[in-house]
């Protein structure tokens, strides 16, 4: 795939990115709760301290209204900020920052500014963590122009990505997931090793059914794919990377393939990802529809904590492919 | 940023200096030990009326004419602006400054604007125009002009303009006091010995982005000034209906800042106390200044203002800053009463003739909607 190719959990290849990135340009600085002193919540920034200095890698208070405003005027003033919350889950508590201050700065200023910063961190649910610990802020973050989401679901991916997203002049949500971190996989060396936003990846090649997922959902959607394969059903699998700006056009030219769709996301549904996918899909492409799209989603609840509840509020592997199988007609 | 062994060492020395022996005080959180007594003791150097005259301030009688030229230039624009706004020329939310030029003007001349940076609330046309913006864009963009400083895009409470780095004009509520602080953690970065004056009302003090703010400023000794312009009222609620502690620089014992109170009818008051806060915040020291002043007009257009009596307005009228600017020239013989009537006048006609600039400006294009969200030129907006 590349010539030069390394294994790297996907932490380090996110902390690969980061140290590359801060190595060609000393305006990026990377500030966050237990970021530098601790190694980090999820040693994503393990050594980044020892290697930049304290003027670069920055321990916060537990304090995200206020450092996430911090970086967003350290971007106006020319820096490079990338900003880590612990979890996404806490970007709440500085949401006023990201959708008041950074999405808008530029256009109330008629682009006289420019706000090139990363609010990076773990995004969605991690086992039994409770309702407050869990949620998917991808849609939420979408609907917001001026802010980019992406959401990238392999190491490789990962690397790329935000190595792209700490160099584009935009405000960048780069959601991750701690049960993402440990996974391993073949990851670039190449030094300008740049995935761009807003392009989606097809991950595996089909006819018979599209399946649009990111991030997490993307794995559910390989296995997916692998039990159709059993049955000779070929599933074309989507990954689209970069939910804001989102790459609808790969999508709709796979659904012109194959003629369904199902979509995996583990946001809650309402007005979520899944919706507007699944909205574009038909606005472009509603005469090669052969079935109605179905999605795969949480539930319609906060995140409970027992374990079976968990279990049962996640998008399962088998309801997705019941739904391939359902708008396949497939039985 | 600065070594933990450093401020450590001026935190246990400030707290010597407080009356409690360094040892067994609270300093890293790890000792269990309870100090007898916590003292707290501070005293604030205060800046008063009349106490600084022009060449306190290292100002020129030109510079001093300046000063009262940009206050009337304020005062002028912003009742024409009243006025259009009952033309209805002018939409949205329009919050007077009138009452409170000193403040900008006096710290407009206290920075070396273009180098140091300037960020403020929504109450923004007077800090705009006392750092040098026209009258043109600046009516053009409460007009939603395409001439506007903002494309027509931001309005009365978002003004900006980059070349003075003045990083607007914000809505809400305390929300751009961390931003202003990221401004002067951004000129410490790049060690350009740079200032940020962040102003804010005292509406914005029962924000809990502020107080993060401060924490952070002081945390990491960042060159930055708050400014509070306290003028008595968040809209209508009196500052002793909302705030517990309505002395509002006791704040900075609490975050180890220098603080100082100042009397933001005199603009040479005002001038002095941001010169000397800037020159601590040229060291990584950063403060909170809070200037008292006062709002003649209600805290919007939309507001008759009937939560205050007409003779604390009539009263605190008394203290105008413009007219005591005008004592002061006269005092002093910087200028005659002609002089001054002849600036009076042209500053009317300046005011007017960005009325015509605003009138005859275009409405912004529809394809500018597009513009200005992203940087990227080929973003795919959904039609």
């Amino acid at each position: 795939m590349h010539s030069d190719m390394a294994e790297l959990q996907f932490r380090e290849a996110i902390r690969a990115a980061m140290v590359e990135e801060m190595e060609r340009d000393e305006n990026i600085f990377l500030m966050g709760e237990e970021v530098a002193q601790y190694n980090g919540a999820y040693k994503v920034s393990e050594g980044m301290l020892d290697r930049f200095g304290p003027k670069r890698v920055i321990d916060t208070p537990i304090s995200e209204n206020g450092f996430a405003g911090l970086g967003i005027g350290a971007a106006l003033n020319g820096l490079r900020p990338i900003i880590e919350f612990m979890t996404f889950n806490f970007s709440f508590v500085a949401f006023d920052q990201l959708i008041n201050n950074a999405a808008k700065i530029r256009y109330m200023s008629g682009g006289q500014f420019k706000l090139p910063i990363v609010f990076r961190g773990p995004n969605g649910a991690a086992g039994q963590l409770g309702a407050t610990h869990s949620t998917s802020t991808e849609s939420i973050y979408a609907t917001i122009p001026g802010l980019k989401v992406v959401a990238p679901s392999n190491p490789d991916d990962a690397k790329g990505l935000l190595k792209s997203a700490i160099r584009d002049d935009d405000p960048v949500i780069f959601l991750e997931s701690e049960v993402m971190y440990g996974l391993r996989g073949e990851v670039s060396d190449e030094p300008d090793y740049l995935i761009p936003l807003g392009k989606a990846r097809i991950a595996r090649e089909g006819e018979d059914v599209t399946i649009v997922a990111h991030s997490k959902s993307y794995w559910i959607a390989l296995r997916v794919a692998d039990r159709l394969a059993e049955e000779g059903y070929s599933a074309e699998v989507i990954d689209p990377r970069t939910l804001r700006p989102l790459d609808i056009d790969t999508i709709v030219a796979s659904i012109k393939k194959t003629n369904r769709c199902v979509i995996i996301d583990e946001s809650n549904p309402y007005a979520s990802i899944s919706s507007e996918i699944a909205y574009q899909i038909q606005d472009r492409a509603f005469d090669y529809l052969d079935a109605p799209i179905r999605r795969i989603t949480a539930k319609d609840v906060p995140a409970p904590y027992a374990k079976n509840l968990m279990e049962y509020y996640m998008p399962q592997e088998d309801d997705a492919y019941e739904a391939c199988k359902q708008v396949m007609y497939a039985g | 940023m600065a070594s933990e062994t450093k401020k450590r060492t001026r935190q246990r020395d400030q707290v010597e200096e407080q009356g409690v022996p360094a040892e067994g005080a609270v300093v890293n959180g790890q000792d269990l030990e309870i100090p007898p007594r916590i003292e707290v003791k501070h005293v604030f150097t205060n800046y008063q009326a009349g106490k600084y005259g022009h060449k306190d301030v290292g100002l020129s009688e030109e510079q001093v004419l300046g000063m009262y030229r940009n206050m009337l230039l304020q005062r002028r624009f912003e009742e024409r602006a009243a006025q259009m706004y009952g033309k209805q020329k002018i939409a949205g939310f329009l919050h007077l400054y009138i009452g409170q030029e000193a403040v900008s003007t006096g710290a407009a001349q206290a920075i070396r604007i273009g180098h140091d940076s300037v960020i403020t609330a929504y109450r923004d046309h007077g800090i705009g125009l006392a750092l040098g913006m026209t009258a043109d864009e600046c009516m053009a963009e409460l007009f939603g002009k395409i001439d506007g400083c903002s494309r027509g895009k931001g309005g009365s409470m978002h003004y900006f303009k980059a070349e003075k780095r003045f990083f607007g004009g914000h809505g809400i509520v305390g929300a751009h006091v961390p931003v202003g602080t990221g401004i002067a953690f951004a000129h410490k970065y790049r060690e350009d010995g740079g200032v940020c004056l962040t102003f804010l009302g005292d509406g914005a003090m029962g924000q809990g982005a502020v107080h993060e703010a401060f924490n952070l400023a002081a945390l990491y000794e960042l060159p930055v000034i708050f400014i509070i312009e306290n003028n008595q009222y968040a809209m209508g609620t009196a500052i002793d209906r909302a705030f517990a502690e309505t002395v509002f620089i006791k704040h900075a014992i609490s975050n180890n800042m220098e603080a100082a109170m100042v009397n933001g009818m005199d603009v040479f008051a005002v001038c002095k106390a941001i010169q000397d806060h800037a020159e601590l915040a040229r060291r990584f020291k950063p403060s909170i200044l809070e200037i008292r002043t006062y709002r003649y007009r209600g805290h919007s257009m939309s507001d008759p203002g009937k939560y205050r009596t007409k003779e604390e307005l009539e009263r605190k009228k008394q203290e105008d800053p413009i007219i005591r600017l005008k004592a002061y020239i006269r005092q002093h013989e910087i200028a005659s009463n002609e002089d001054l009537d002849r600036i009076d006048e042209e500053v009317k006609e300046e005011v007017m003739r960005a009325v015509e600039f605003a009138e005859n400006s275009p409405l912004p294009p529809l394809e500018t909607i597009y513009e200005d969200v992203y940087t990227q030129e080929d973003y795919p907006f959904l039609a």
